[in-house]
């Protein structure tokens, strides 16, 4: 180990990273930023001060060994820094890039409590990035142990519970009722925040563990989930379908032409590529004044995207404050600069149509904080009197969804009374063998918490399987000082370092 | 059980039944094993494709198919009428989709089908004779000349009652026209089922609303995903707002908002003219044969009302 570092030894500024300029950007579909570069990384893996403490590694969903990785790049060591990471996490380049860090691991780093934390995510993603661009890939050795596994949803949960469960030898078949897996990853973020060839390249690695993606499959409806246990010979099924279902206001004027929900904008714009129309077919009208309700990650998506689909003005409308504005911080952050309208403390009330059955405009009504709600945030009340009018073109409700309703009606899961499975602890549902994680368990939440109940899942499904379970889950209590995870020292990991070009 | 396939779904038969209405049999023997009457899929006909929704017209679990019943009006279904040959393939199709008909139960039914609901209306009407109706078939039609499935219909409906706009066969007149003879003639209907454009199905639910005959329609709403995801295809039903894809697609006739579905159905309008016009366009500078004459644009949608 190097000499000790000290809060007043490390680099004291967070080394920024080069983005595309706002005005620029705000109308192309490439990524807003651009990532570290070599010495930029160098710079910022200094600032870790390397503590004994660790608070990043438990803020981390996945129990990423943050300061093993950090240390590999101070070290130059960058394919090992890739290996700490692909110990835990197989999407760095994507959690590098979506995670809400802010929240998470550089939330509670130690730097952090004096100076600007450690840029964790950014150097991650470079980690990732490198081992893309070198073709770098981590296939563990893995012996086949006769179990079929199925997975349900080629989102970050489904992902991430297929990696674990091919890894301790199963065979492995995810279903996919879109035509390309990816989840949320490929239809919801967009380009500019996570571009399509890095999570390709990501699904290649899994695809290289061998397991295999079936798309435009509908389980519940073309197989249910009682068939894949008895009929399809899956010793063990995951489920992580996603929460679908978006939710709109019930105010008047809501099915006016024109309005949609974030989930419709952004899969055409996104996946169906409407926004290379007419070379490909999915057509999208978008708006020249663009009105977007709510101010999480999804919202600020679909503002974005309007922008970069020719929109002259994109307004932002949240009851709240920007305080307790639930997207990342750099979302926000991003949006504001690329001149987006925020209308904070702003209720819509009702949408006005044109004779056409087109929305013309939008009457909203301001709104002031009153007594903390059952959430603890402060409560929104009504301003009387302070009604306006924005004028629009699209109305875009960006508000959260509600449980999707195709497993309920089709197999004998218990849900809870919001509609989602229920699942215990251990994420196992109501039928044996059947375990569930992500959205559809815990309502909307992030990329990396889905993974995280994925890996969850996995390592419930494995001791069920009874299956030894040596795959470096992080669990502090099995960790000893010696740096050997569950008995296997750091160096031998259970892997082959392949290339994939 | 075999795994399904994940890509290419061959086109195994093709028949067409006018210069805008053709057939596909496509192979996919989970789906045709699994569809039911009322559902349908979707699918694309290419990679750079939209996802559009068909009611399953027929199925064969013997054979492993699936019958589509298209009606060439916009750029893809245009595009499929020219591409979609026996051998060809489809880049995806998926299914089967939305909750299958509730079908039993009744002693005497209607089944109701015009335009582009003439196949649709098919497996419910099999359905409710293998389930012991007696079923009493409408089918609404422009001409003779377009008439098909004449002989698949008689041999699961009990009556039949053809409807054209110019009485070349059956009826002269709407179906409309066809519900009210059998009104008039079976006064124990327990129950009217009816998919076509949406202006004949509300034809059919007033029809049948003085009579209090329980009618179901069968909604084609803009979809994307077709599992609930996007709400593109949300509908008002009575006081509440359903999406066609996962809580439908049929629905109490006598509590649809058919005015608030056509306006919705509109909404992609300009784009998709713009599609069509590009594709005729392209088809022309290819110098095809079959290139689709030029002049109609979405607002001549054929055979409207049966």
């Amino acid at each position: 180990m190097a000499k000790k570092k000290t809060i007043r030894t490390i680099p004291q500024e967070r080394t920024p990273v080069q983005e595309q300029d706002p005005k620029e950007r705000a109308r192309n579909f490439e990524e807003v930023s651009l990532g570290y570069r070599l010495e930029e990384a160098l710079v910022e893996a200094e600032r870790c001060l390397q503590c004994a403490d660790e608070p990043c590694v438990r803020g981390c969903p996945v129990g990423i060994d943050i300061p093993g990785f950090i240390q590999k790049i101070t070290e130059k060591h960058y394919h090992g820094a890739y290996d700490i990471i692909t110990d835990t996490n197989l999407l760095p380049s994507v959690c590098g890039r979506v995670c809400p860090q802010e929240n998470q691991c550089e939330g509670v780093c130690t730097v952090g409590d004096t100076l600007e934390p450690v840029a964790i995510g950014r150097l991650e993603r470079f980690v990732g990035d490198m081992a893309i661009k070198e073709g770098w890939a981590n296939v563990p050795y893995i012996e086949p142990n006769g179990y079929r596994v199925g997975i349900v949803g080629a989102g970050p949960a489904g992902m991430a519970c297929a990696a674990d469960m091919a890894k301790a030898g199963c065979e492995v078949v995810v279903y996919e009722a879109f035509h390309q897996p990816g989840g949320v990853l490929k239809y919801g973020i967009p380009d500019f925040r996570l571009p399509n060839d890095v999570i390709d390249a990501e699904i290649d690695k899994l695809k290289k563990l061998g397991i295999r993606f079936e798309c435009n499959t509908l389980v519940g409806r073309l197989f249910t989930i009682e068939q894949m246990v008895t009929e399809m010979g899956f010793h063990a099924v995951f489920v992580g379908t996603g929460a679908g279902y978006p939710s709109f206001m019930g105010i008047p004027g809501e099915s006016l032409n024109g309005v949609l929900s974030a989930n419709e904008l952004l899969t055409r714009a996104n996946l169906m590529r409407a926004r290379d129309f007419p070379n490909f077919d999915t057509p999208l009208q978008p708006g020249k004044r663009v009105t977007v309700i709510g101010a999480g990650n999804t919202a600020m998506d679909a503002m974005r995207v309007s922008l970069r689909l020719g929109a002259e003005k994109v307004f932002c409308i949240y009851r709240r404050s920007k305080a307790e504005a639930p997207a990342r911080v750099e979302e926000v952050h991003h949006a504001e600069q690329e001149g987006i309208e925020f209308n904070w403390l702003t209720s819509p009330v009702e949408l006005l149509g044109d004779d056409k059955k087109a929305v013309r405009a939008m009457r909203c009504v301001r709104m002031e904080l009153g007594e903390p709600d059952d959430s603890g945030r402060r409560k929104p009340i009504p301003v009387p009197g302070s009604e306006f009018e924005i004028e629009t073109d699209m109305v875009v409700f960006a508000i959260g969804t509600n449980a999707n309703p195709i497993l309920g009606q089709t197999a004998k899961l218990k849900l809870n009374k919001r509609g989602y499975i229920q699942a215990d602890d251990s994420l196992a549902t109501s039928i044996a063998g059947v375990y569930a994680g992500g959205d559809i368990v815990t309502g909307a939440a992030t990329v990396i918490q889905a993974m995280g109940a994925g890996r969850k899942a996995a390592r419930a499904m494995k001791a069920y399987l009874g299956l030894r379970d040596t795959d470096g889950v992080y669990a502090p209590d099995t960790d000893d000082p010696a740096g050997r995870r569950f008995g296997i020292p750091v160096e031998e990991h259970n892997f082959a370092r392949v290339r994939l070009r | 059980m075999n795994v399904p396939q994940s890509s290419s779904f061959e086109i195994v038969a093709r028949a067409d039944f006018s210069d805008v209405t053709f057939l596909l049999e496509v192979r996919h023997p989970m789906l045709a094993k699994a569809a039911k009457a009322g559902q349908f899929v979707i699918v694309m006909e290419h990679e750079q494709g939209e996802r559009i929704p068909l009611t399953i017209a027929d199925f064969d679990r013997d054979a492993g198919t699936i019958t589509l019943v298209i009606q060439a009006v916009g750029k893809t279904t245009r595009e499929m009428q020219q591409n979609c040959r026996v051998g060809t393939t489809l880049f995806a199709v998926v299914g089967p989709m939305g909750i299958p008909s509730h079908i039993g139960g009744k002693k005497k039914v209607v089944c109701v089908g015009g335009g582009l609901g003439v196949a649709p209306i098919f497996p419910q009407a099999r359905a409710w004779k293998e389930s012991g109706a007696y079923v009493i078939g409408v089918l609404g039609f422009r001409n003779r000349e377009l008439v098909f499935w004449e002989d698949k219909f008689r041999a699961c409906c009990d009556e039949l009652i053809l409807c054209t706009d110019d009485g070349s066969a059956g009826i002269k007149g709407l179906v409309t026209e066809g519900i009210k003879q059998a009104i008039a003639k079976h006064a124990d209907i327990e129950e009217l089922v009816a998919i076509g454009p949406p202006i004949m199905m509300k034809g059919c639910a007033e029809a049948t609303r003085p009579h209090k005959i329980p009618t179901m329609v069968s909604l084609n709403p803009v979809m994307v995903d077709g599992t609930g995801m996007c709400g593109g295809c949300r509908v008002k039903i009575g006081e509440t707002v359903k999406f066609a894809c996962v809580d439908g697609p049929d629905f109490d006739g006598h509590l649809v908002d058919f005015d608030d579905l056509m306006a919705r159905l509109g909404r992609y309008k300009t784009a998709e003219k713009e599609a069509l016009e590009r594709f005729q366009e392209s088809c022309r500078i290819r110098g095809d044969e079959n290139a689709p004459e030029p002049v109609a644009a979405l607002d001549d949608r054929p055979s409207t009302d049966g």
